[in-house]
């Protein structure tokens, strides 16, 4: 996360409407042609038709596809080649996915190199790769026209077949690949119309999941190397705290352990095996300079963020907030807290790298290739082409994996010793040297006006900045962006809004962790709202509509969520809803959750979610992913709370950082909303709606707002 | 050498009597389905059948195994058609897939001996496998479908 690219958005030419009711479009030579074909698999292999980055066609009619994102569960594994095999009409049962290896050609064209992160890859290649395929076909369908001696537009498509329509002549994509291998790429192509599509809007089976029922999905830590010795790594429990001193005598006598050294996290036990490295790094005799966070707890940073709250730069001002303040007829005021959050990905962190003199290969479970790419050229000296980045399945990641530490170990590691090494972090270490999602204390302030409308809003946000670490040149006029997400734009029309952001650097590791600053945001933006309704005696619901008319789709949402939810109809005794709304990601979400408090403790126990992101490619995707972030959501609305006490992280593993469990998660129903708008994401806007949909309900049982989180009643 | 029998073969492995089971089968046999996620027994994606049980693999000693019949992911059938892999796969459980040997083989236990559970068998059962991706709400689907399939082929 070093540098950051410049977005640069392909020019896309429209020629218009034409023959066959497709649309005609000018392909991208740099991401549809041959000239940048990655150095991959099968390319340039007889009998392999590869046209570009992504597509191999084999004689025996297979359809490989190239998947230069990262699937940690989100579907893209899926969805890539789905927006690949539409426009190709590629039969999808002749359809596999492999991973891409880290290239320029896989280019995320939102983020701007190879990332995975932001809920971007459908929104990013939802063109490019429409186009690819689209490409594809049409060279095959030039090919078939050669062939028979007969215009290309005599012919057309039915899944991996081409057909001239006159004649009923057909030819199978796999018999045109040796011919179709020697012409130029067009310079056009017809994209279908949506009317059209055959795969996209349909729920076809994820490709990834028969490989997740039998063991056979290779995840980072599964990779095997010939040679390959396992490494822990002791680092120091402070962050910053450097290496003082080590005696890895008795580490030594441990047998399996075959070698000790020293990186710049720490101090590595190589072994036979990881048992043997786990117990030779609990035998290292360590000492640390601990340095200045060695005194660093929960209470201190949270004394920083109230000192600062008050004094922060703003971010929005609109009206006069003030005046409009004097004017109240009633006023409200709210202090909400979030904490620290780990992402804790099931898969614990790990790398495997192989370190030669002229080359490095790595296997990680990684979401950003190009950045580990970029740092292992930093730590190694090779340049890129000399570096080769094998994608592994990721046992999760929500931003965790966007990082690189767990790469440069395993790197440094392997370059003292020359032999192919895997690190493997314990989840101790997972928990205890994350990047961390930050914590923030928020002073809200509301006022009504004497008619009962919501006439005043001022949200003062003080908390860590992910940008100040990961890329400081992004943070303008002291604001970071991340920060301010969905509370410097809230969407209701309120005529005196200020926002600003106190930006505290508290000397804990902040990280991207799902959702990022909505996660945080819309728990505080839609609590403080329903406290705001109360004080003017409106329903929640009503008010929110009545503030978006400017914005259909979060009303649609909204009210979609509210009709199948029974918004207003009885629940039984001690049961209450709650709503809460949000866009985020360009999609628009929804939750009512209906909740009751059982021996002291929340229980949630049906949700009902509306989402709208815009054109589906896989309804039962954007379902499962929706689903999954209420669960994620929840468990950082119940549970989540990581503290500091003498510069160390107080929680270690699940016992003290509890995960929601099967028997906690409540039923849920996700509704779509029939779109014509371009994709939004999902893996992410899941997220935000949940912990305030839930606070809310409680606000309504209780008649006491929750303002800190995770919720204790 | 100690005597392992993983998925009906017998294996001779070289392993301290306290190594745990987990690493015996990921570091010494390559039986890589089984995840490591803890360490502690608290989050189950190491979850074996031994003697049909499930047990955390993560802190199990290898010593404690002699005689037993120890199942992994890699056995529970050759072609993934024991009812729970049938059912996964047409609820289309995983996410990142990362628990799911935890999770299939924990259903597998439950059917084998409850074959038609409750709802409240399934939370109670399936509650030692932590999913971080949230697939709870299909898993008590699959669980019911497999339920069905092992009802239908008995009567049929």
């Amino acid at each position: 996360m070093a540098e950051r690219i410049e977005v640069s958005r392909r020019n896309f030419l429209k020629i218009g409407a034409a023959l066959g009711g497709g649309l005609l479009v000018g392909i991208d030579a740099a991401a549809c042609g041959r000239k940048d074909i990655a150095p991959v698999n099968n390319a340039g292999q007889q009998g392999i038709f590869a046209p570009n980055a992504w597509i191999r066609i084999g004689v025996d009619d297979s359809i490989t596809l190239l998947v230069g994102s990262s699937e940690m569960g989100q579907g893209v594994m899926t969805a890539i080649p789905m927006l690949l095999a539409e426009e190709l009409d590629a039969d999808w049962a002749k359809v596999r996915a492999e991973f891409a290896p880290a290239h320029a050609s896989y280019t995320n064209p939102i983020i701007g190199r190879q990332h995975t992160g932001g809920s971007t890859s459908v929104r990013g290649f939802w063109q490019p790769l429409r186009e690819a395929g689209a490409a594809t076909r049409e060279l095959l369908i030039q090919a078939a026209a050669q062939r028979w001696n007969v215009k290309t537009a005599e012919c057309s498509t039915e899944p991996s077949v081409v057909i001239h329509n006159a004649s009923g002549r057909r030819l199978r994509y796999g018999e045109l690949v040796e011919q179709a291998a020697k012409l130029a790429v067009p310079e056009t192509a017809f994209l279908k119309e949506p009317k059209q599509f055959r795969l996209l809007g349909t729920s076809v089976p994820r490709l990834d999941t028969p490989a997740k029922l039998n063991g056979t999905a290779v995840f980072g830590q599964d990779v095997k190397v010939p040679g390959m010795l396992i490494a822990v790594v002791a680092r120091c429990a402070v962050f910053g705290g450097k290496l003082k001193s080590v005696d890895a005598s008795a580490a030594k006598q441990i047998k399996g352990v075959r070698h000790v050294v020293e990186i710049d996290a720490g101090v590595a036990v190589v072994a036979d095996h990881f048992w043997a490295a786990q117990r030779g790094r609990d035998a290292l005799k360590l000492e640390w300079n601990e340095g200045a966070a060695a005194t660093l707890d929960s209470a201190q940073i949270r004394a920083a963020l109230v000192a600062a709250v008050d004094s922060g730069k703003s971010a929005r001002n609109d009206g006069d907030v003030n005046q409009a303040w004097q004017n109240a007829a009633k006023k409200i005021e709210a202090v909400y807290e979030v904490p620290y959050l780990a992402h804790a990905c099931m898969e614990p962190m790990n790398c495997t790298a192989h370190v030669r003199k002229d080359r490095c290969e790595v296997w990680v479970p990684t979401q950003g290739q190009a950045t580990a790419q970029h740092q292992i050229g930093r730590h190694t000296g090779l340049k890129p082409e000399a570096i080769q980045v094998h994608t592994t399945f990721l046992g999760g990641g929500f931003g965790r994996r966007s990082e690189y530490d767990f790469v440069v170990e395993a790197v440094q590691i392997s370059k003292q010793l020359g032999v192919p090494i895997k690190v493997i972090w314990t989840r101790e270490d997972d928990m205890q040297h994350d990047v961390y999602r930050p914590a923030t204390y928020n002073r809200m302030t509301a006022a009504i006006d004497q008619q009962g409308t919501l006439s005043a809003w001022q949200h003062r946000i003080a908390g860590p900045s992910i940008f100040a670490r990961v890329y400081p040149t992004g943070i303008k006029d002291g604001l970071d962006v991340t920060s301010l997400e969905n509370a410097q734009n809230i969407p209701y029309a309120i005529p005196n809004v200020a926002v600003s952001y106190a930006l505290v650097n508290a000397g804990v590791p902040v990280g991207f962790w799902r959702s990022v600053g909505a996660s945080q945001n819309v728990f505080v933006t839609e609590c403080f709202f329903d406290e705001a309704a109360r004080a003017a005696g409106k329903d929640p619901l009503a008010l929110r509509r009545e503030l978006l008319k400017a914005h259909p789709r979060h009303r649609a949402v909204l009210e979609l969520a509210a009709q199948k939810a029974g918004w207003g109809t009885p629940l039984p005794a001690g049961r209450a809803r709650g709503i809460a709304v949000a866009e985020s990601f360009a999609s628009f979400v929804a939750q009512v959750a209906e909740v009751s408090i059982e021996h002291g403790v929340p229980r949630v126990h049906r949700v009902v979610c509306a989402v709208d992101c815009g054109m589906v490619v896989n309804p039962n995707i954007v379902a499962a992913q929706m689903e999954s972030g209420i669960i994620f959501g929840l468990t950082a609305a119940l549970k989540g709370e990581i503290t500091l006490a003498k510069g160390r992280v107080q929680q270690s593993n699940f016992n003290d950082y509890p995960l929601l469990r099967i028997d906690e998660a409540p039923r849920i129903e996700v509704h779509i909303v029939s779109s014509t708008d371009p994709p939004g994401g999902v893996g992410e806007p899941g997220v935000p709606p949940i912990a305030p949909a839930v606070a809310n309900a409680l606000y309504a049982l209780t008649g006491t707002p929750v303002r800190k989180l995770p919720i204790r009643i | 050498m100690l005597t392992l029998n993983v998925n009906g073969k017998s294996h001779e492995v070289d392993a301290d009597a306290d190594m745990p089971l987990l690493w015996a089968l990921r570091d010494l046999l390559g039986l890589t389905g089984t995840k490591f996620g803890c360490g502690i027994a608290q989050c189950g994606v190491c979850t074996v059948l031994v003697d049909g049980v499930p047990l955390r693999a993560c802190v199990t000693p290898v010593s404690a195994l002699a005689g037993k019949k120890i199942t992994t992911i890699e056995g529970l059938s050759a072609d993934s058609s024991h009812p729970v892999q049938q059912a996964w796969l047409a609820e289309e459980v995983p996410q990142c897939g990362f628990c799911q040997s935890g999770q299939i083989l924990t259903a597998a236990a439950l059917l084998a001996k409850t074959p038609q559970p409750t709802d409240a068998d399934i939370d109670q059962a399936m509650a030692p496998v932590l999913c971080r991706c949230g697939t709870y709400p299909r898993i008590r689907l699959a669980i019911q479908r497999a339920a069905k399939i092992v009802k239908e082929s008995r009567h049929g």
